[in-house]
């Protein structure tokens, strides 16, 4: 059994206030100045604790106040009420929601999963990722404990090319080939940025956490700085200038590049492997209608790893593009047909938001997942796009201090990670390996609901 | 078979007025200065909003105001008033309140039944939430013409064991129950209320795997005591007790992963009952590690069922992907129940991820059992019962015309005891209105009286609901419309109702 892994996290405070769903008004005028005012019976203490931030104008009693309407209710004079706060849905966008990105700082803060009272209270199912369910074992298949240690469940993954068999020649020597592999503890990847202010701190952060981690990190090439070389080891270099342009010195140091798909990938790959036969190269490949073929292609070629993308909010380009989890799918399925799934790692990325769209999306079929925004959003990010445009950004992510920034996404991942032994756990599972492709230990909407429609009344 | 028992009778609803001091209503009113206390808005009002008062009369029932859908009334004292003293306006504090599944109406919509006895008068929709799917998007099919059947010859009684063995035959008097909410997630008054309203409505309260707390004992016949995987507080003596022993193997809300007391709840009277130690947060594992193959499972309804012979036993399961299966094995092993709790129920803490993604929906579990249990000739000889996120008496008819016999429920006691669903159950000293906390302060905040008359009356109102709903469709038997899927349409897939029915 490899040692056990486990991410140390810690508490880890945020720069700026979070802006909460909504907040406390309270009028002066009109008070009857009670003997035992309502204020002084909160049991948070929201209103002996308060406190004015006046650098972002945000009075802490929004922050701290839990919604139990007590001093709503009880006030004589009715002078208090909770009122939605408009900036609360201005966060953010429809895909990156104030929800989620409450639910991203919340972990990166604390380092702990989200856990709450009173059973679910959001929609019965939803796009994309929330139009499935993932299983549970029920009496007959054991399930694991893997949070609270008494069994382990393992995370990690081989990235790289695998023979389906060895040979052997007459001597007893394996005469296959034996192909480089990255191994990383849990199956997550940071992906490069869609968009950041200076990304020269944020780029540090990133690469510490992936140390922290035992991950890598994808970097352009062309965006290399010499601050970056103690972490070449966490180093995913995009090599968008091609092969060519990379420092002999620089290749040594590296086990995993990343090249943009074209008609030279494989002469790409011959040439870097040439020069350090035991480097791993993803092929970087938008996902599309036609990316099933070309991944079929590009496996029956030799590649080793796919890296397929979709959009920040998860869909492919154009007006007909599926969602990434419908078209992975596809191409796992296709894969798996043509009995040559196992050959290749297929990473994937674009919309990976929370913990469980990590574990859906390996169900799906990806061997490990990539993700960008989380990253940003776990050092406060807002998603306002802002930066895209070159306007300032809101929470000044270009100054942050790296090893912070490395501490808040390493709060982040430890949460997710911890969450995807939950997952694992109440299927039963010891490896996330097993969980890859999956499709029959989940329940999705399109096909429970046609059951389900077909029950009811046509009209 | 007729049952030899007379009928049962309801109790009469008391009025139970909220706790606070005011009623979170959808609309405010102000009486303004130019008021001089005529009396014409106390005299007019027919929900009695306003009683007298010294300067102006007295706002005391805001949450029973009709709001500016009233103008149209002869009655409306926004327009009455002589000196135009009276502005309705809508609460701004009310879309704070509740989630998609409980939304704000839904919640205060309970709240009225819950104070009167009585569905709400007002524009409140208090038969669906907004989660957009399942439940909220079902409609019963009602014929426009009503059916022969008058209100008082409906039945709404359902039989627990169907097994044809040798163990009584118990009826309760409506197709529900109450769900297991251990001492420790809530505070003794919340559970004493429960099981008391149990009593009333000659029905049953699970406790929950926190042990039998010696209060309860009065209440032996209508409790169901639950042997859960931590075991806490099981003894032979526990299951000897009682008339119905439930098995849990799994929680909707956090399928597959073990229950959670955090360390501040293990308050001395907790750790004592569940023989823990104080202030050390205490961990169900999941599964039953005596439990691998439906031959142990046996073996466990055995135990019990030596240990008492004259109990039933029940199964409670979440819904994987073969949950029919789990059915299908439960009822072989001699279970006479079997309560499928769908993902989206209630608990006192489990984590986000697991509430949202882990397991199905009870609406899509229930017709796949119901549905493989008859293929397999055994649907008749088991009772079905759903949980898991049933919130109203039309819930409760919906999923019976899925193809369940009956219903357990949880949180609909809280709401009925002013849970406003803010999800803090777990955090700090707990629920800050005193339901689901051990804090000595915090549990004073509501009384014995109270909270038990306040469920009575919300289920004396869903009687209400569901004998008017089976009155409508011509039934005589709530039995009649167990997998009666005909009876339902789902708004995004059937086209609006036909000229003979009328949806609801």
């Amino acid at each position: 059994m490899p040692p056990k892994y486990h991410i140390e996290s810690a508490p880890v405070a945020g720069r700026f206030q979070p802006i909460t769903r909504s907040g406390v008004l309270a009028w002066e005028e009109g008070c009857l100045k009670c003997a035992k005012c309502v204020k002084k019976e909160c049991v948070y203490k929201v209103y002996e604790k308060r406190a004015l931030d006046v650098r972002q104008m945000i009075d802490s009693v929004d922050s701290v106040c839990q919604d139990c309407f007590r001093c709503v209710q009880n006030c004589p004079g009715r002078l208090i009420s909770k009122e939605l706060n408009p900036a609360y849905k201005a966060i953010g966008n429809s895909y990156w929601s104030p929800e989620i990105l409450s639910n991203i700082w919340f972990q990166a803060e604390t380092g702990r999963i989200p856990v709450s009272g009173g059973g679910y209270g959001g929609p019965f199912s939803g796009f994309g990722f929330d139009a499935m369910w993932t299983d549970m074992s029920e009496i007959v298949r054991p399930t694991r404990d893997g949070i609270h240690g008494r069994e382990y469940i393992n995370t990690s993954v081989d990235i790289g090319r695998k023979e389906m068999f060895l040979e052997f020649d007459g001597g007893g020597n394996i005469s296959s080939p034996v192909h480089p592999l990255v191994e990383v503890p849990l199956p997550v990847f940071f992906d490069l940025l869609p968009w950041s202010p200076p990304p020269k701190r944020i780029r540090l952060a990133i690469l510490r956490a992936a140390e922290r981690l035992g991950t890598l990190a994808l970097i352009p090439d062309a965006d290399w700085l010499p601050d970056y070389k103690p972490f070449l080891g966490q180093a995913l270099l995009y090599l968008k200038r091609g092969p060519a342009a990379l420092r002999r010195s620089m290749i040594a140091g590296l086990r995993f590049v990343e090249i943009p798909d074209s008609p030279k990938v494989l002469w790409q790959r011959a040439f870097l492997k040439k020069e350090k036969p035991d480097l791993v190269v993803a092929v970087r490949l938008d996902l599309s209608e036609k990316a099933g073929d070309r991944v079929l292609e590009l496996t029956r070629a030799g590649i080793e790893v796919v890296h397929l993308r979709a959009d920040e909010n998860g869909m492919e380009k154009g007006p007909k593009g599926l969602f990434i989890k419908d078209r992975l799918k596809q191409i796992h399925l296709r894969l798996v047909e043509e009995g040559v799934r196992d050959q290749i790692t297929l990473l994937a990325g674009g919309g990976v938001a929370m913990a469980e769209h990590m574990a859906k999306l390996i169900i799906c079929g990806a061997d490990a997942v990539a993700i960008d925004i989380p990253a940003l959003a776990a050092m406060e990010c807002r998603v306002c796009k802002r930066c895209a445009e070159g306007i300032s950004c809101p929470v000044e992510l270009e100054g942050i201090d790296s090893a912070w920034g490395a501490s808040r996404i390493v709060n982040l991942i430890a949460g997710w990670h911890s969450q995807l032994l939950e997952v694992l756990g109440a299927m039963g599972m010891r490896e996330v390996r097993r969980l890859r492709g999956e499709m029959g230990r989940a329940m999705f909407f399109e096909e429970l609901e046609k059951e389900f429609a077909a029950l009811g009344r046509k009209g | 078979m007729a049952d030899p028992t007379p009928p049962f009778v309801f109790p009469e609803p008391k009025r139970t007025r909220t706790r606070f001091r005011a009623p979170l209503s959808k609309y405010r009113l102000t009486i303004r200065a130019a008021c001089d206390n005529c009396g014409i808005c106390i005299e007019t009002c027919p929900y009695r909003v306003y009683a007298p008062g010294s300067r102006h009369p007295r706002i005391q029932d805001e949450h029973f105001c009709l709001g500016p859908a009233c103008q149209k009334n002869s009655f409306c004292c926004v327009t009455r008033c002589p000196k135009a003293a009276i502005k309705v306006w809508p609460n701004p504090s009310f879309p704070i309140l509740g989630d998609r599944r409980w939304t704000a109406e839904l919640l205060a919509g309970t709240w009225h039944m819950a104070e009167t006895g009585e569905p709400p008068h007002t524009d409140l929709n208090y038969r669906t939430g907004a989660s957009g799917g399942g439940f909220d998007k079902l409609r019963l099919v009602f014929p426009r013409r009503r059916g022969e059947v008058r209100p008082e010859e409906v039945s709404t009684a359902i039989q627990l064991n169907r097994t044809g063995d040798h163990r009584p035959r118990i009826m309760i008097p409506l197709p529900l129950y109450l769900g297991g909410m251990s001492f420790g997630s809530v505070s003794i008054v919340s559970m004493l209320s429960r099981v008391r309203a149990a009593k009333a409505l000659n029905t049953f309260c699970s406790t929950g795997e926190g042990g039998y707390p010696d209060e309860l004992k009065p209440y032996d016949d209508h409790i169901i005591t639950q042997v859960a995987t931590g075991l806490f507080g099981v003894r032979e003596e526990t299951i000897q007790r009682v008339r119905i022993v439930e098995f849990k193997y799994a929680q909707g809300a956090k399928p597959g992963l073990g229950g959670r007391l955090l360390g501040d709840k293990v308050t001395p009277p907790v750790a004592r009952m569940r023989e823990a130690v104080i202030g050390s947060a205490l961990f169900s594992p999941f599964p039953f590690h005596s439990v691998y193959s439906v031959e142990d499972h046996k073996k466990h309804v055995d135990w019990i069922k030596e240990m008492n012979p004259r109990a039933l036993v029940s199964v409670k399961v979440s819904t994987p992907s073969d949950v029919d299966m789990v059915a299908v094995g439960s009822f072989f092993a001699g279970a006479h129940v079997i309560q499928l709790d769908g993902s989206y129920g209630g608990t006192g803490a489990a984590p986000d991820i697991a509430k949202k993604n882990i397991a199905m929906p009870v609406e899509y579990a229930v017709p796949k059992v119901h549905k493989f249990l008859k293929a397999e000739g055994l649907r008749d000889r088991i009772t079905l019962i759903a949980s898991g996120g049933i919130r109203s008496a039309h819930d409760m008819a919906k999923i019976i015309a899925l193809g369940a016999d009956g219903v357990c429920l949880g949180t609909a006691d809280l709401v009925a005891l002013e849970c406003i669903r803010c999800h803090h159950c777990e955090s700090g000293r707990g629920c800050a209105r005193g339901i689901a906390t051990t804090d000595e302060e915090l549990t004073h905040l509501m009384g014995l009286e109270w909270g038990t008359q306040r469920i009575v009356n919300m289920y004396v109102a869903w009687q209400k609901q569901l004998t008017g709903i089976l009155s409508r469709l011509g039934m005589r038997s709530i039995n009649d419309l167990v997998g009666r899927t005909d009876l339902l349409a789902h708004a995004d897939y059937a086209p609006k109702p036909g000229s003979g029915e009328e949806w609801e």
